[in-house]
């Protein structure tokens, strides 16, 4: 897959919300280039903007100002199921109620693809199974999804939106609620799906070390802007000194971390 | 989702046991009828006795066909608002839409002596009583609907739910208050609740309404088990939420207000049924469910009309109180089980 491949762009947006006819400004002249391939964290302090961005990116929200491109396209102008097939989602809130096995769950990624039944075809179940066998959950299958730990619940979310066959999948904080074990080993599945199938994850974090050692690019929101580059550059960049506006919070170029004075 | 065939045992059996309840339902009564003869006056012969046959095709036949459409049709919009509300305590009696088709009942009922004669005689036309229930309770449902946006608790909707019946039952005791002795009369009766004295023409009327609010939900099957991971997952999977919503507002509008406006107010069994069905099927998937909680619905219904007539006695119970004699036990009991997934 070529690396440079862009699929999710946005050249110095504006983000916020329209109430009432007033625009209410969140962040100005955003720009974001997702390749395919890539693995992307988004850092910011609480209340900067993170979700709205995120609402943003997957076309929840509009813009203020500007266009997000997916895939060639303004991301506006795709109709529900078009969408459905170019991007999907995994979200923090938890699963209401339900008898779902994990496979059934998973299976429900097809829904872009299938009948007015939301019958299955082959071609569908390899899908899932391959999603299945991807996120390692191959021997969970038939267990309703409630029995599975937080962390496995996790990669069931995610073997969905994989199930989805979409070259973009955008996760709101994949890490909450784990521990260190198993944020590393998510994030490692996830870095390893965008070498082995190439489609393009962004994700949001407050794990800033963990994203600095295993992101290919890391989107940085500050009260000062937005910018995105490699993990290495941005730490040149001293941008990480503006992330909170707390002096007595400062970035440790040694450790790759927050110390406390 | 797959997995059908395992399930084909289960359906057979209870197509089964829905052929068996309702011979038996035409069987049983103040009167007790021969198996055979029932069987014989349904394939067009005779019965040993003439009274018989003027029973079973004059009296049981239609009541048991309306016991079939009630349990389908209560039990599939419960189906629908439990999946809707992500709340397996919700159905149609729960969250007032039977209040709602009673208010709609009373107004034209209790209301109809303030309008003058003729139109008062088109209102209290079965059509009259049937577009006003569902009116009626496609309001609650909207109010509730509207409530639920703002509230993310569902116990919370519940108990809106509950103030929404205890509303429009206040307004009924107003109405009552103005109207004569005959016309309450007329809506005591109806408000217990009855699957008897309804006429074929009647009966016809209220299964081409059920039927399309049958056909409506079935149409929404697929955004349904979409829905079983949420409004936001359900959207990103291409899902018309809004447009969903209204086509499950609109079925289980028809199916509980066409129902009520004939067979008056019935409790527990849209909220009870389709429990039933998750613990028999084991599962959430809305085309196995559908199918369930369509049969499963009319042999409940068949059951409790069967009840009712106390086999072999000349007694005959109010609807209402065996529904809830075996439906209040199950919402207790799933309260005392609400478990992390394991009551949906």
């Amino acid at each position: 897959m070529e690396k440079d491949n862009i699929i999710v762009s946005a050249n110095g947006i504006s983000i916020g919300y329209t109430n009432k006819k007033v625009k209410t400004v969140i962040a100005n002249d955003v720009t974001i280039n997702l390749k395919a391939g890539s693995f992307t964290a988004l850092i910011g302090a609480n209340g900067i903007g993170k979700s709205t961005l995120l609402r943003t990116l997957t076309g929840i929200q509009l813009p203020l100002k500007g266009e997000v491109i997916l895939n060639g396209k303004n991301i506006n102008n795709y109709t529900a199921k078009e969408l459905a097939q170019n991007l999907s989602i995994v979200l923090t809130e938890g699963l209401p109620p339900s008898n779902l096995t994990v496979y059934e769950l998973v299976a429900l990624g097809r829904q872009p693809y299938t009948n007015w039944l939301g019958t299955l075809s082959p071609e569908d179940d390899s899908k899932v199974n391959e999603a299945l066998a991807l996120t390692q959950l191959t021997a969970l299958a038939d267990k309703k999804h409630y029995e599975v730990s937080d962390g496995q619940l996790q990669s069931v979310l995610i073997a969905r939106a994989l199930a989805q066959d979409t070259p973009v999948i955008i996760l709101d904080e994949p890490t909450t609620h784990l521990d260190l074990l198993h944020k590393v080993s998510l994030l490692r599945l996830l870095k390893q799906l965008t070498e082995k199938t190439g489609k393009s994850i962004l994700y949001s974090t407050h794990d800033l070390d963990l994203a600095l050692q295993l992101s290919d690019e890391i989107i940085v929101m500050t009260p000062e802007g937005t910018v995105q580059n490699t993990p290495e550059k941005l730490i040149e960049s001293n941008v990480f000194d503006t992330l909170f506006t707390d002096s007595s919070i400062v970035f440790d170029k040694n450790k790759n971390g927050f110390t406390v004075l | 989702m797959q997995y059908t065939k395992p399930y084909r045992f289960l359906f057979l059996a209870l197509g089964i046991g829905l052929v068996l309840l309702f011979l038996a339902n035409l069987s049983l009564g103040s009167v007790n009828i021969p198996f055979k003869d029932v069987i014989q006056t349904l394939a067009g012969g005779e019965a040993a006795k003439n009274s018989w046959e003027y029973i079973i095709l004059n009296y049981r036949l239609p009541k048991a066909i309306t016991a079939i459409i009630v349990g389908m049709g209560l039990s599939l919009s419960g189906l629908l608002m439990q999946t809707l509300f992500r709340n397996p305590l919700a159905g149609p009696y729960v969250l007032g839409l039977s209040s709602g088709a009673s208010l709609g009942v009373a107004f034209i009922i209790l209301g109809a002596g303030i309008l003058p004669g003729f139109l008062g005689s088109i209102f209290i036309s079965s059509y009259g009583i049937i577009i006003a229930a569902t009116l009626g309770s496609f309001a609650v449902l909207l109010a509730v609907l509207l409530v639920a946006q703002r509230l993310k608790d569902t116990m919370a909707i519940l108990i809106v739910g509950l103030m929404f019946g205890s509303f429009t039952g206040a307004i009924v005791s107003v109405l009552t208050y103005f109207s004569t002795a005959q016309q309450l009369q007329k809506f005591t009766f109806w408000a217990m609740g009855s699957l008897g004295s309804i006429s074929w023409k009647n009966i016809a009327i209220l299964a081409i309404v059920c039927f399309v609010g049958i056909i409506l939900a079935a149409a929404c099957i697929k955004p349904l088990n979409a829905l079983l991971l949420g409004e936001r997952y359900a959207k990103s999977l291409g899902i018309n939420f809004s447009k969903t919503r209204f086509i499950i507002i609109l079925a289980t509008s028809l199916l509980a207000g066409s129902i009520t406006a004939f067979a008056g107010p019935i409790a527990f069994i849209g909220l009870a049924v389709p429990h039933i069905v998750k613990l028999i099927f084991r599962t959430s998937n809305h085309l196995i469910l559908f199918w369930g909680t369509l049969l499963c619905g009319a042999m409940i219904m068949l059951l409790c009309d069967t009840i009712t007539q106390l086999p072999g006695s000349d007694l005959t119970l109010p609807i209402n109180a065996v529904t809830s004699i075996i439906g209040a036990p199950i919402v207790i009991w799933l309260l005392l089980r609400k478990r992390k997934g394991i009551y949906s």
